[in-house]
């Protein structure tokens, strides 16, 4: 078990493409830490830099306090579990499992009491002596998963390991990893592209673009607090909405009406060099149905009646889609985002997904009266990206002093 | 096709569901239900149709080979000698028993098998080698694919005389290179030349066939070795050999049967002499020069007798699977 440091680590491929830039990470000992970004972020350049199947072009990575931007993988103590699962296929289960043990110049009776545990813990032991073609992908993954565990490395690195999963295993898996990962309590760094990964997961999230880090945090701080606009869109789910705001006259003009906004947001864009026109984001969850709440909360937020597009009842809550009128927000993030997501086709206007209380009398086709909270709302500069509602980490709302 | 419920019987049903599914595992459950069922209508139209569509390319086959094979097993039951047309005779297994007590048939069976052999392990070696280069060269692909491919495009005959020239004493560049000596004049060394341009000629169609088996691994899979700690040749023993054992395989029995079949380069190189003749030169001297279909035939049946022999041992005790097919693995 070790701490794995990477100390403004890059990665350049010979053709000049720059895939990582100066990454600076600090995992501690037994945490556990997500890296998390669209395709094509460099999470799994800097997982293979970290394992050793690529080089590091520069910068520093040290593992248990050592230097080892230059020793194999095999000599840097570390398990890595594949989104292929990359069994051998022409050995057991107990032979994959006892594989890395072998290597280690195990002796016979140790390699088959550790297989036997770890094979126990995932509960792989009816299936020891089958070959991964004969086992479903949920067993492939345990398997995997049991080779990386017997031989107690210093830290787990795993990338994508549930993605070849269906839908209901994969949550089922989840588990599985974030216990198995608590009791071991070894150092792990996971790569996924799936937020709702990230977020359940890990200790810490890393959120990666374009190879650089954009935010590094509990997963609750970057869902509340981001620092940006990609990080803002990139967790959650459903994504936040975000809306065309333009400052005028000490309010800002958007979709949904004008929007106050309180001293410290003001003095910020009193600059010279401050934009006349951000984006609004707000998390679908801000919104409810006018009807049911109490005036308390009412005073702390505004409303505004929009035309119900369509209602997408949860059981728990409904998801209301609402059509909302003028300009749509952009910025290169929010593009970079939707693509990702495959989302090339909008339908055209701007829509307005929000979560209200199941028992919410809302209907499509009729227009209905929503409230937000605008203690909740955050300010992003469309050009920069930067959260203009973050004071000292922490979003605070456009209302606030 | 009739269904029965002997131990065949259900092993045509088996190869039956596994051509409907377009799997090759056969779950018992289907097998049970399919061994009793009458065909539908439609699926009797459907195997009409299946024969219908197999028939032209069964006739040619039947034709070109299974008429040949035949008609030499029936020639090679007979004294026949051209020379000698009247003493045309059915003599049952006589010639074999000539062939097989012949001292000179004996020698050329140990020249070919020493060539296979010693050619085939060669090749698979050096192919093997070729093959990595070729699969992981990052600069000039095409360049080294091409250039290594470059022996395997030319002509045996040609490239056998090339090889014949370069060692005449006087013109040779190969001979001068080793004081003017005349290596195809003696036993030992012409059959070292005739393996070397054998090797030199089809090493690069090993590599290629091996390469095929290389695209087979996962690079997901040496990664995993790597980490799991394996060194460099751990992972080509361990895990590349294993994962490519089918691609192997064909290439070995490929090539098996190729080079037991050598006639080309002996033929031009030394025409056979210092008892340097494979088992396909003689059945050609023997037919072709000494017009004695009986014995020729007699010897072309041996040849296909050993060359079936191999590709059974490798079919059925190698598990040899046939190029496309991935049942190797589920055992």
């Amino acid at each position: 078990m070790a701490d794995i440091v990477l100390d403004k680590v890059s990665k350049k491929f010979p053709d000049g493409t720059v895939a990582v830039q100066d990454v600076d990470l600090e995992i501690a000992d037994g945490e556990f830490v997500i890296l998390v970004g669209p395709s094509g972020c460099g999470k799994s350049t800097t997982l293979n830099m970290i394992a050793g199947l690529e080089d590091i072009s520069s910068g520093e990575l040290r593992i248990g306090g050592e230097r080892v931007n230059d020793k194999a993988p095999r000599d840097r103590d570390i398990a890595m579990v594949f989104q292929s699962y990359a069994l051998y296929p022409n050995m057991t289960v107990r032979e994959n499992m006892a594989f890395p043990l072998r290597l280690a110049k195990l002796d016979r009776e140790t390699i088959n009491q550790k297989v036997e545990e770890a094979a126990k813990v995932l509960e792989l032991t009816p299936l020891l002596d089958r070959k991964p073609a004969n086992l479903s992908g949920g067993q492939r993954q345990r398997v995997a998963m049991g080779r990386a565990i017997v031989r107690q490395p210093k830290a787990f690195l795993m990338d994508e390991p549930l993605s070849n999963l269906d839908a209901k295993l994969r949550v089922q898996m989840r588990t599985v990893v974030s216990r198995l990962q608590k009791q071991l309590g070894t150092t792990t760094v996971y790569v996924t592209h799936d937020q709702t990964e990230a977020m359940t997961l890990g200790d810490r999230v890393v959120i990666m673009r374009g190879g650089a880090v954009q935010q590094v945090g509990p997963p609750q701080e970057l869902y509340d607090h981001p620092r940006n606009l990609f990080v803002a869109g990139f967790i959650g789910s459903p994504a936040m909405n975000f809306l065309h705001a333009a400052v005028q006259d000490g309010s800002l003009r958007t979709a949904l009406g004008d929007v106050p906004i309180g001293d410290r947001v003001r003095r910020q864009l009193e600059g010279a060099d401050a934009p006349r026109e951000l984006i609004l984001g707000i998390r679908p969850e801000h919104f409810e149905d006018a009807a049911l709440i109490d005036d308390d909360t009412r005073r702390r937020g505004m409303e505004f009646e929009a035309p119900v597009e369509i209602v997408e009842s949860m059981g728990s809550d409904k998801y209301v889609y609402f059509g909302v009128e003028g300009e749509r927000a952009s910025a290169a993030e929010l593009e970079e985002l939707a693509a990702d997501a495959g989302a090339d086709f909008t339908g055209g206007g701007a829509s307005l997904v929000t979560r209200l209380s199941a028992e919410s009398a809302v209907r499509e086709g009729g227009n209905h009266r929503v409230w937000f909270n605008l203690e909740k709302i955050h300010l992003f500069d469309p050009n920069t990206g930067r959260n203009l509602t973050l004071h000292e980490g922490r979003a605070a709302g456009a209302v606030a002093d | 096709m009739s269904i029965n419920a002997t131990p065949a019987g259900a092993d045509v049903t088996t190869e039956e569901t596994a051509a409907r599914t377009g799997r090759h595992a056969a779950v018992p459950a289907q097998r049970a239900s399919r061994r009793r069922a009458p065909l539908s209508e439609n699926k009797r139209a459907e195997r009409r149709l299946g024969w219908l569509l197999c028939a032209p390319a069964a006739l040619v086959m039947l034709l070109v080979t299974a008429y040949p094979i035949l008609y030499s097993v029936w020639l090679s039951m007979q004294r026949f000698d051209l020379r000698f047309p009247d003493q045309r005779e059915f003599i049952g297994l006589e010639n074999y028993v000539t062939v097989l007590t012949n001292e000179f048939w004996w020698t050329a069976f140990g020249v070919t098998m020493l060539i296979t052999v010693v050619t085939v392990a060669v090749e698979l070696v050096l192919g093997m080698g070729l093959a990595l280069v070729m699969h992981r060269t990052l600069v000039g692909r095409g360049i080294v694919r091409t250039a290594a491919l470059i022996p395997y495009g030319i002509v045996t005959v040609v490239a056998a005389f090339s090889w014949r020239y370069a060692w005449t004493p006087g013109t040779g560049y190969l001979a001068n290179l080793f004081d003017g000596s005349a290596p195809l004049t003696e036993r030992a060394s012409s059959l070292a030349i005739i393996m070397l341009a054998e090797i030199w000629k089809t090493t690069p169609f090993m590599a290629l066939l091996l390469m095929a088996g290389l695209a087979l691994v996962p690079d997901d899979l040496l990664k995993a070795a790597s980490t799991d700690g394996a060194t460099a040749w751990q992972r080509f023993t361990k895990v590349m050999l294993p994962v490519m054992k089918p691609a192997i395989l064909v290439a070995l029995l490929f090539r098996t049967l190729d080079a037991f079949r050598v006639f080309d380069n002996i033929y031009i190189l030394t025409s056979g002499a210092n008892e340097t003749s494979s088992v396909s030169m003689i059945a050609y001297n023997n037919l072709i020069r000494g017009l004695n279909l009986g014995i020729g035939s007699t010897m072309s049946v041996l040849i296909f007798i050993t060359v079936a022999i191999i590709a059974f041992v490798f079919v059925k005790l190698f598990g040899t699977a046939a190029p496309g097919s991935d049942d190797g693995e589920r055992r």
